[in-house]
């Protein structure tokens, strides 16, 4: 692995562009020409209209899906094959259901060449990290939509990437649960900082829990086209941060600018 | 409804059909016996003729016969039916080539095929084996290929970021997500083995189930096919409790109907 040293950014999105190919032979053009940077240890949360192409972007920071045009640089080393540096955390069940919670946070080291016992006495140790420590033999759908979060988020920590990859993670959990579960995610990320590309669609959520925040506009041929910083104290505590004044001025700075583009995704959405 | 209630009511439902069986073949209505006995014998006959193969132990080989036959079918049958499943979903060309004939083969109704295996295979076990094969493999096939085919990509993109190479997909996605699929119609193959087995006896053989009711009907010997009947649906009901508990031990991790999360 050739590494430009310390001070090549943990993802470097250059000039992507995303194209699919579409049932009736066109092409739709996804994203366009996104250009973004990730430093090692840096938190920075992508928000859009839904439908923007905030997924596809992670994707190619995966190494899931490969751009149409331009690169992907992980620590300063072109992406040709799987992002092997990265955790990821997806929006859908991603759990393996024929497997227990503790099989599940095991695998990533098994598949790593880990004997079992080990594997297993740590991933026993990650449940109890994110709260579930009595919950190792339940399989999947014995556990609510929360409980399978945290499960998901010990089976990508366990492996310890070095960048961390999560597309709207909390998005189908109700609000109480999404913040207890962003807490979590801080409190384990402040214990060695990763570097985390985190989509969502809600504002809230992006500058609480972020050290940046990129807005996309509405697709097709979505942009970025703008980038904040967030110097709010660390460690916070969501439900804080949130009465915090510079939270309320920077939301509504950027709720300036996102409004529209969420006005002109709808109207997309309904004229297709 | 509580157990003893349901249980008492299954009982009463045998009873009843029983008792009108018995009457309408034993004592004339209106001058008029309305289920002749030499087309529907009765239930007493009936019960004295299974008393009967139990006492003296005949029934033993013939249902050993079309036990062994319907297992052989039931494992030869999945082996080739996982086997093949596996690899036309893993070589979508190859499943494309074969899909016409694949669609001809399971179109074609089976029984057609038993002279054939009589042929080829003679009067013993092969050729019921064979006929379950045939049966049995089209269910197994179909299920594992679906159940490699329909892997949630979620989940399939998860395994890769978790680091897993071609081989560890295969074990730890690819062949529980086919498993859960044909362990799901395990009751319909299951069944399938045994339909193979006695249709193929029936056909001609020279022991099992098929040939002792094709023997008594061949002598107008209705109680003697009554009795087959009602040993055959015993016989299927022990070996289909069997493979509910076979499944409930394998799809521990599967959420049944109803079921509420804690």
């Amino acid at each position: 692995m050739t590494s430009t040293g310390t001070t090549a950014p943990a993802v470097a999105l250059n000039g992507v562009d995303v194209a699919f190919r579409l049932a009736d032979g066109g092409v739709y053009r996804a994203v366009e020409a996104a250009t973004l940077n990730v430093a090692d240890g840096e938190f920075v949360a992508i928000v859009g209209p839904t439908g923007c192409g905030k997924s596809t972007l992670l994707n190619i920071a995966a190494g899931l899906i490969a751009p149409a045009a331009g690169s992907a640089d992980i620590f300063g080393t072109r992406l040709a094959d799987l992002n092997r540096q990265a955790g990821y955390l997806f929006q859908a069940d991603s759990l393996f259901p024929w497997k227990t919670a503790l099989e599940n946070v095991a695998i990533g080291l098994e598949t790593a060449g880990t004997p079992t016992a080990e594997a297993r006495a740590r991933a026993q140790d990650w449940l109890g990290r994110v709260g579930l420590g009595s919950f190792g033999d339940r399989y999947p759908h014995m556990l609510s939509g929360g409980q399978r979060k945290r499960v998901g988020l010990a089976q990508v920590l366990i492996r310890d990437p070095k960048i961390l990859l999560m597309d709207e993670p909390f998005g189908p959990l109700d609000a109480q649960t999404r913040q207890i579960m962003g807490n979590l995610l801080l409190d384990l990320w402040n214990a060695d900082r990763k570097a985390v590309l985190f989509v969502t669609h809600d504002l809230e959520e992006a500058i609480a829990l972020s050290d940046r925040v990129v807005i996309m506009s509405a697709g097709p041929a979505a942009r970025i086209i703008g980038d904040w910083r967030v110097s709010l104290p660390r460690p916070r505590d969501i439900s804080d941060v949130k009465l915090d004044p510079a939270f309320h001025e920077l939301h509504r700075e950027i709720w300036q600018m996102l409004k529209s583009e969420v006005l002109k995704g709808y109207a997309q959405a309904e004229g297709r | 409804m509580s157990r003893l209630t349901l249980l008492t009511l299954q009982i009463l439902v045998a009873v009843v059909s029983l008792a009108i069986w018995y009457v309408f073949t034993t004592y004339p209505i209106f001058g008029k016996m309305l289920l002749p006995p030499f087309f529907f014998s009765n239930p007493v006959d009936v019960i004295q003729q299974i008393i009967k193969w139990f006492a003296t132990g005949v029934i033993w080989k013939h249902l050993y016969v079309t036990l062994v036959e319907a297992m052989l079918a039931f494992v030869i049958g999945s082996i080739g039916g996982v086997l093949v499943g596996f690899w036309f979903a893993r070589q979508p060309r190859t499943a494309a080539v074969f899909d016409p004939y694949v669609k001809m083969a399971n179109a074609l109704p089976r029984v057609v095929l038993a002279p054939i295996f009589t042929l080829w295979l003679g009067l013993g076990i092969w050729s019921k084996v064979a006929l379950g094969v045939t049966l049995v493999f089209f269910i197994v096939f179909f299920n594992v290929y679906q159940g490699v085919k329909e892997v949630s990509p979620t989940v399939l993109a998860n395994a890769r970021m978790l680091g897993m190479n071609e081989r560890q997909l295969m074990r730890h996605v690819y062949w529980p997500s086919a498993l859960s699929w044909m362990f799901s119609s395990l009751h319909t193959s299951v069944g399938f083995a045994v339909v193979g087995a006695v249709v193929g006896e029936y056909l001609g053989s020279a022991a099992g189930l098929g040939y002792l009711i094709q023997q008594a009907e061949g002598v107008f010997d209705v109680a003697g096919v009554f009795a087959g009947m009602f040993v055959l649906a015993a016989f299927v009901i022990v070996i289909d409790t069997i493979v509910t508990m076979v499944e409930k031990r394998l799809l521990v991790w599967r959420p049944t109907v109803g079921d509420a999360k804690p």
